[in-house]
């Protein structure tokens, strides 16, 4: 991405051509132009600003918390914001809020990330081959997707981490497995629509099998779509992963989940707000960053609206 | 005076590589006659139909030194007065009715909902009125078209509903965005004797946009031929045959033709100077 | 041998009630080299015969033979592929929207197991009138008739002998159909292919066919000469109306 916002306006035109002159090229300019367009949007741009610091506070944890976010201090405990070296208070434990919400970023964009790489990936395959293959294999996959779809989200992962084990990792396990269906039942959608077009056809007279048309000519089409999907769904996955830890059943108690330091803030919550308030805070702001960019997202990858 | 007036029309639309101009400086004037505007696809002929109902929509921009109708300047007009002028004066066939009509409303709701919007009157009397405006489009069995949805007709009669719609208001010009171009030719004939006879019949003025040089020649009063934004050459329809104009020849001479066999066809050669010739003006 | 025939097909979609007959015993031949035009309204079945000879229309009965050889159901094998080539009509929508020309003319070339991939796309794009420059870029860097140009080189990619063309210029402007037009006169001229054309233009059939059908709801009513055409001794009475119905527009 360095290269790509240089001021040098040399490379700009190059990026801008009309007339790639290779592979490399093309790509780049292409991706360029989508970058173009998705800084013209400020309201999406303030999201992505947004995640980038969430990126780097989350990477540079260790130097920018000022206190060990496990160690208690019984005697300090709910110290109200902007108490001394404590800018954002000390919750029951007397545990540093700011240090604990620094350290919670790191475990917020695990779950983000793990989800994001499975649910939306089980979904493309699942609904890309039913789509396209249609008959029984699409009858089949589709109830069972009808079968995940019916349950309520939070209590089916309730249900899987009840039978898997508390703990963060089978709660990304139990999202995943609820937030499957629906990019299931994009992919498929989309699946149907360019199963019919002209250019597939065009392949299929080439002899392509099916395989190479799923995974080359139909994929690149719906990922768009998924993209803009996962990321406007970033904020319930959030907020299903801080759900999970509220209850006690997704991350375990030391570790600063922003969910679970609600949980232990309700306790106190009309006496001492913040320790509830301030890691619900970062999960709206969070959310509402994921919300923003996904939508900055959809105007530049929607393939409908791309190309012309 | 003539019906409309349009001077020095200009449509932008601003790029990441600087303004686009679609329609670059036209002028021409309209009558109670039948105005072809005839050119290839990006001329500019469709966004000089919608500039006239200021239909450009945003980033476009459309400057003109005026596009008068009946001496009163359409640009001047404030947003809600500009409705007023959609539909009750000016009124606009698109190409494919498909996308013009709503999917979930019955035919007959459609065209009493525009007669009802533009009088007050009972629904009876609207009924009644949408019925006879069926019949004037030729449709034998318009009780049974009333209560069709959009989806159970075909193309051509999909076509006259939209005709019949836009004629309620009574305009005082239609403008036809490529009316014709997805229907068979032989239901295009009937669509085009249809839409002939209504606007002889009320006295209407007629803008025809099409990219088909012998439909406009035959169906036509006048014509303007359009080419990268401006107008290049105006002439009378029925000598569309014997244009001077290097493209509109180019034009003609690329059609395959019957009567002529050959084995090339002839190639459009383009010439810069045709882009930047100062527009012909399209008035009488 | 004939390049292409066509014996009783019959090309039907649904069942039972919803069943619509596309195409009824449609019967013709066409020879090596010849160019054959297929002639009618929309949903007259024209573009449905294309797809049943390509498999796309998967629910046929009668017997399509190319080359020699019978085809059977929806199956079509590599070597079919190799002789039968398709050109669709709308090149907005014939070419993948995220694939660059390279990588379109590649991949097909790959498919029919050819070597040297590289020169192969140059030597396709020189042939269909494009340039080098033009290899890297994405369908909507290109205008239609230079999209149509590239579906024509996929087309050939797999050096095929005959090539079905469905409506390939009516989406394109005049002067740029007569572009496509004389290239496919030229492609035609240099790797002897054969042409089964569809189109609703007479004038367009009439300019490149040397003989053609006219269809009507699904039946072939009259096959006849292009010249047939031209002297205007249509003998059917409907080819005498669409005869005269582009005549007169």
């Amino acid at each position: 991405m360095s290269d790509m916002s240089a001021p040098n306006p040399t490379w700009r035109e190059w990026l801008l051509t009309d007339a790639p002159t290779s592979r490399r090229h093309a790509r780049l300019a292409n991706f360029y132009q989508g970058w173009l367009s998705l800084r013209s949007n400020t309201m999406a741009m303030f999201g992505l600003g947004i995640l980038i610091f969430l990126l780097l506070v989350a990477l540079f944890a260790p130097f920018l918390a000022p206190y060990d976010p496990f160690v208690q201090s019984l005697g300090n405990r709910l110290q109200p914001m902007g108490a001394e070296g404590h800018l954002l208070g000390t919750d029951s434990l007397g545990r540093d809020i700011l240090s604990r919400l620094i350290y919670g970023s790191r475990i917020t964009l695990y779950i983000v990330a793990l989800v994001a790489l499975i649910a939306p990936v089980a979904g493309l395959l699942v609904g890309t081959v039913a789509g396209y293959a249609g008959g029984w294999t699409d009858t089949i996959l589709m109830r069972i997707t009808d079968i995940f779809l019916a349950f309520p989200r939070l209590v089916l992962a309730l249900a899987f981490v009840a039978a898997l084990g508390a703990g963060i990792e089978n709660a990304v396990l139990a999202i995943s497995l609820t937030a499957w269906p629906p990019y299931a039942r994009i992919a498929r959608a989309e699946t149907l629509t360019i199963r019919s077009s002209d250019y597939i056809s065009a392949i299929r007279l080439q002899g392509a099998g099916a395989l190479r048309i799923i995974t080359k000519h139909i994929w690149p089409l719906c990922i768009s779509s998924l993209i803009v999907r996962v990321t406007l769904d970033m904020a319930g996955i959030i907020l299903a992963a801080a759900g999970l830890g509220f209850l006690g059943l997704g991350a375990q108690p030391p570790s600063p989940e922003w969910g679970a330091m609600i949980s232990e803030g309700r306790r106190f919550i009309l006496d001492h707000w913040w320790v509830a308030t301030v890691p619900g805070l970062a999960i709206f702001t969070v959310s509402l960053a994921f919300n923003l960019l996904g939508d900055g997202l959809r105007d530049v990858l929607d393939p409908k609206d791309s190309g012309q | 005076m003539s019906l409309l007036d349009v001077e020095n029309l200009w449509v932008k639309f601003p790029t990441r590589q600087g303004v686009f101009d679609a329609v670059r400086g036209v002028s021409f004037s309209l009558d109670r006659e039948r105005l072809g505007i005839v050119g290839e696809s990006g001329s500019g002929k469709s966004m000089t139909g919608r500039a006239i109902l200021r239909l450009i929509r945003k980033p476009g921009i459309v400057e003109a030194d005026h596009i008068t109708l009946e001496g009163q300047n359409l640009l001047a007009l404030s947003e809600p007065q500009m409705r007023e002028v959609r539909g009750q004066r000016i009124s606009m066939v698109m190409q494919d009715p498909k996308f013009s009509l709503n999917p979930v409303m019955t035919v007959g709701d459609q065209i009493m909902e525009a007669y009802l919007l533009h009088n007050n009157t009972s629904k009876a009397q609207a009924r009644a009125k949408s019925i006879s405006m069926l019949e004037a489009v030729s449709i034998r069995d318009p009780e049974r078209v009333m209560r069709a949805y959009p989806h159970e007709v075909s193309g051509g009669m999909g076509q006259r509903i939209m005709i019949a719609m836009m004629l309620i208001p009574d305009p005082q010009i239609l403008i036809a965005d490529e009316p014709t171009s997805a229907l068979d030719v032989s239901v295009q004939r009937q669509v085009l004797d249809i839409m002939d006879g209504l606007v002889k019949e009320r006295g209407m003025g007629l803008i025809f946009i099409s990219h088909d040089l012998n439909l406009i020649s035959e169906f036509c009063d006048r014509v303007l031929i359009m080419y990268a934004g401006r107008i290049v050459e105006v002439c009378d329809a029925d000598k569309l045959h014997e244009a001077q104009h290097p493209y509109t020849r180019g034009l003609l001479n690329s059609l395959p033709r019957l009567d002529q066999p050959r084995k090339h066809l002839e190639v459009l050669k383009r010439d810069a100077t045709w882009s930047d010739a100062q527009s012909v003006r399209g008035g009488k | 041998m004939t390049a292409l025939s066509i014996e009783n097909l019959n090309v039907w979609f649904g069942a039972d009630h919803d069943r619509v007959d596309a195409v009824k015993s449609a019967r013709f031949d066409v020879a090596i080299g010849e160019s054959f035009g297929l002639v009618g309204e929309s949903g007259s079945g024209k573009s449905t015969i294309l797809r049943a000879i390509t498999g796309l229309a998967p629910t046929w009965s009668g017997e399509i033979t190319v080359e020699g050889k019978t085809l059977l159901g929806a199956k079509r094998d590599r070597a079919f592929y190799k002789t039968v080539q398709m050109v669709f009509q709308d090149p907005y929508a014939s070419l993948h929207p995220r694939h660059t020309v390279d990588q379109v003319l590649s991949e097909t070339l790959q498919l029919h197991g050819m070597q040297d991939i590289d020169r192969r796309v140059e030597k396709l794009l020189e042939d269909v009138g494009l340039g080098k420059r033009f290899r890297f870029r994405y369908p909507h860097q290109l205008s239609g008739g230079q999209r149509q140009r590239v579906a024509i080189a996929r087309a050939l990619a797999g050096e095929p002998d005959i090539l079905l063309l469905d409506e390939p210029t009516s989406a394109l402007d005049v002067s740029v159909q007569a572009e496509i037009l004389n290239l496919l006169t030229d492609l035609r001229d240099e790797h002897k292919l054969t042409y089964l054309m569809v189109s609703h233009d007479l004038p367009v059939i009439g300019h490149m066919c040397d003989r053609l059908a006219v269809m009507k709801d699904g039946e072939i009513v009259e096959i006849m000469m292009s010249d047939d055409l031209r002297n205007s001794t249509a003998k059917h009475a409907y080819s005498q109306s669409l005869l005269a119905a582009s005549a007169a527009i």
